[in-house]
Parts: structure tokens; sequence; C-alpha cells
């Protein structure tokens, strides 16, 4: 078995991969799902099912060419520590970290392919990209499935097209999705009106780790609801569309805050780096709401010679996996707290205070 | 009324959204607005709701008998209240009656556009030509036109002879 820790990206690196517009789209995501034809969904299915499916598909999905080098394994044979790393890198959903025997995954070196098997559907595979490319994202896990399509009979209905587990995420079983850092929207109070005008577009807009979870850090998570009755393509340009508007409305804030209310943004953002620079304790909530701080004020010019890089790279390593995979001992969250404040401080120390003069 | 998510207390919270071209409703208890965060705009919870499953989580009772199982994978309607999740492909079959009604208010259409699986395009254009066909059979036999009626009768016996059918 391979070792998850040594075949990761490692986190100075992932926080380096560029992509268009990435100062406001972190990542690009597609997903689709699909199932095979005369197997009980694993949600309804016995161990023993689930088990001859994962047998029949992780293979399958480790042979196609894209993940040659690919990390394949049961769910069960990783730790809870290394599945939780898995979440904390938006690799694999919770829901799935939360399965064991009979689930699975296989994800390719470059990390822009991770397929769950046996999570809410049989398959649900994922094309990633770094910054604003969700038509990339398209095309590739488009063809991804198309070769899979001939080593799997997947159940497909005339009427209804791909069947999953869920009726919402029947038809196409695709979800469009971009996470987004929009600090600007919020700290400008503009962020409820466009939450609900991107609703009413049938669109859903979450918070950083999907269904059900709050806005940490100001990251937004955009994608699609409807996946029947429309087509892929028609799916995909409706969200880039919205995705440029919300671009454009995030620049227009941030331009709008530093001509109108430099007081404003210049205080939350020297208090974000006071807080994260200077403190002994710290929690990975405040620290992701901070950091966002500390990544605007990198964006708007307020820290020359420091990289966005370097935020993205804390971003990462201060959540509670993270930081656990990196010490020794087994520590309790408030341990935690001390460790990622120790950290933050030394990571920091390079960083000049804020040029706002 | 009656809160859609207790059953219970009497609504007196109304919610309307437009998403496309359909109008969603919701008539909440104060206690499930709340507890849904339906009084805080900035909550995910409540397009979630309002999109998503929630609260027409439920097979129409009125399609098919409740005690209705899958016949492949002995699933229920009320187990898919419980979960919100079917059983296996084939329970699209049996619960259809009752899903489409669902499907209608959660999605755009309710027949699939888009990727087709290769192996199965085929089948997919054979079956919308013979759909045509046979409207088109219908109508000229209505306006008494023979000639056309004739020729697309041999069409569709072309068609069905031919062994296209994968499944």
């Amino acid at each position: 078995m391979k070792n998850l820790d040594s075949f990761l990206i490692p986190p100075s690196q992932a926080a380096r991969q560029h992509g268009p517009n990435d100062c406001i789209v972190m990542s690009s995501r597609v997903r689709l799902a699909r199932n095979l034809r005369g197997s009980a969904f694993p949600t309804w299915a016995k161990k023993p099912e689930r088990v001859k499916v994962l047998d029949a598909v992780l293979p399958a999905v480790s042979a196609l060419p894209e993940m040659a080098d690919s990390f394949a394994e049961a769910m069960d044979n990783l730790t809870q520590l290394d599945k939780q790393i898995l979440v904390e890198r938006h690799l694999i959903s919770r829901e799935h970290a939360a399965k064991n025997i009979g689930s699975g995954l296989v994800l390719n070196r470059a990390e822009t392919f991770c397929v769950m098997i046996n999570e809410e559907d049989h398959l649900r595979m994922q094309a990633l990209r770094p910054g604003f490319q969700i038509r990339e994202a398209w095309q590739a896990i488009d063809a991804l499935d198309s070769v899979l399509e001939h080593k799997l009979n997947y159940a497909f209905d005339n009427e209804l097209g791909y069947l999953t587990a869920c009726p919402t995420n029947l038809g196409t079983g695709i979800r469009v999705s971009a996470m987004l850092h929009l600090p600007g929207l919020v700290l400008s109070e503009q962020i409820n009106p466009i939450i609900q005008s991107v609703n009413k577009l049938g669109l859903a807009v979450r918070g950083l780790y999907g269904e059900g979870t709050e806005a940490l850090g100001n990251v937004f998570q955009v994608s699609n609801q409807m996946t029947l009755g429309e087509s892929e393509s028609v799916i995909v340009e409706r969200l880039e569309k919205v995705l440029a508007q919300i671009i454009e409305h995030e620049e227009n804030a941030r331009q709008k805050l530093l001509e109108e209310k430099p007081k404003v943004l210049f205080n939350c953002i020297g208090r974000a780096y006071g807080n994260l620079a200077f403190a002994h304790i710290i929690s990975s909530k405040e620290t992701m709401n901070q950091l966002s701080l500390l990544r605007l004020g990198v964006d708007i010019g307020l820290f020359p010679g420091t990289e966005r890089a370097l935020v993205d790279e804390l971003f990462l390593i201060t959540q509670p996996a993270h930081l656990q995979k990196q010490l020794s001992d087994k520590l309790s969250a408030e341990e935690r707290d001390l460790a990622r404040a120790d950290m933050l401080r030394d990571r920091l120390k390079a960083v000049p205070r804020p040029a706002t003069k | 009324m009656q809160c859609c998510i207790c059953k219970e207390k009497p609504a007196t919270v109304h919610l309307a959204q437009i998403v496309g071209e359909k109008m969603q409703k919701l008539d909440l208890c104060e206690d499930c607005a709340k507890a849904k965060g339906v009084n805080d705009p900035a909550s995910f919870a409540v397009a979630d709701l309002l999109l998503g499953l929630g609260a027409s989580q439920e097979l129409d009772p009125s399609a098919a008998g409740a005690e209705v199982k899958c016949p492949r994978c002995g699933f229920s309607q009320a187990d898919f209240k419980k979960s919100g999740r079917l059983g296996c492909p084939e329970c699209y079959v049996t619960f259809a009656e009752g899903l489409a009604g669902l499907l209608k208010s959660m999605h755009k259409g309710t027949r699939h556009v888009g990727k087709t699986p290769e192996a199965l395009r085929q089948t997919r254009e054979n079956v919308d030509r013979l759909k045509l066909l046979q409207k088109k059979l219908a109508k000229a036999i209505e306006t008494e036109d023979f000639e056309t009626a004739a020729s697309v009768r041999d069409e569709i016996k072309a068609m069905s002879a031919a062994p296209a059918k994968t499944h």
C-alpha cells in the first residue's frame, strides 16, 4: 500500500498551482455521478454487494491511462487522519471520509482526477483544476467517463439519463462547482443579495466543505443544482457566465473599498495580520477567517514581497488534520490551538507589517 | 395551514422563491423556520430547502400503494421518505409514478438531455425516431393520407426488423 502522505503534493507546492483568476477562484471542479446497472446503490446495498461493486470498479478506474500513477485504496485501509487530510484537500467529501469497508478512492498523481467509489453513488468521479477552469474540468472528466463507459455497464435510462441514488442528481449526474474567495463582497455587505440572485438562477451557494457547511474564510462554493432536462454544456456555460459576473462584482467591491473605505479595509487586514503573527492560542476557524483577510491584503498589494502562495499554504497546513500530521504526538483540540499559533508566528516572522503608510 | 416540515404546528412563515421558471413555496411554523435559518437571509439552508430536497422529500402517496416494494432490491416508499435516496437503478421504474411530480419540482425538465453512453446512443436515437414515425403515422391516418401512411408504416417495420436494441 502506498503511503498517502508521501503521495500527496506537499502543501507548499499545492499552494503554488496557478490558474486563471486564481485570486478569486481558488479551484474548479466537475463531478459526474454514475452507477452500475443491476446493483443496489451504496446506501441501500448490503456489505457484500458494496464490496463486489468496489472490486469491479476500483481496478477499472485504476487501469485508465489518466490514472496510471495513482493512489488507489479501499477506505477501510486509510486511517481516520488520512481521510480527514483528504477532506481538507477537498479531494473527498466528508460523507466519503465516514465510509469504510466497500468504499474506495482512486486519485491520480497530479491530483487532477479523484474518483470516489461507493460514496452515495457507485462512482463519483471528479476533475479538479486550479483557478477558473470549469470548461477544462468538464472536458477532462467527460473524456475519462467516455473511456470508462466501455468497461463498466452504467445504469442509464433513455428518458431519465444516468440513474443516481438521489433524484436530485438524475439525468446528467453533473455537478459543476467553483470555490470562490469573496472577502470584498462580505466586507462591503453585498454578499447576501448576491447569494440570493445566484439562488434565483437555480444555482446553489455553499460553504467551504460543501453541503450544510459555513462559509469559513469568506470561501463560497457555487454549483448547479438541477441535473435533468438540460445538457452538460448548457450547465457549464451558465456557470461560466455567473462566475464571471461574481468575479467582476468581487473585483469592483475590492476597488470600491480601497477608494471609499480604506481605513475600514486597512483596519481589518492590519488586525488580521496582528492576530495571526502574534497569537499564542488560535482556533482553526479564527485562523481561516483571518487568513482570508491576509490573502486579501496580499491581493491588493499591502504585503509587497509576500506571495499569495504562503497564505494558501497556511490555509492548508493550519487545518486540524494537516496540523496533527506535522506533529509527533496526538494533540487535543486545545493543544492544537497552541501548536497552530506557534506555527503561524514562526511562518509570519518573515512577513513585514502591512504597507498602509 | 400546517407547517410543511414538522406537520404539527400552524405555519406562520411563508416563503416563495422563483427558481428558473418555477415558483416554490414553503409554509413553516416559527420553530422550524428558526431551525432552518429561514429568518437569516445569509443562510444557505434556505437555498437547500427551496432548491433541493427538504419539504418535498416524499413520493406522491396517491400514485401507488405505500406498500409497493422494488422487486429488484426490496426498497419501499417509506425507505425513501427516511433517506431521500432510492435503493437501486430499478427503483426508478418501480416508483416512476410517484417520482414524476418530485422530478418536475426539482429539475429543469423531466427528460434527459445531454451525454448518452456510446453503446446506447443508437438505441436512444431509434426510440426517438420511432416515436416520431408513430406520430406521423397517426396523423396520416387521421387525415386519410393513406399513401404517406403506407410508406411510414413500411419505415417503422424496417426499423423494428433491424437488430438495434441493446437492452
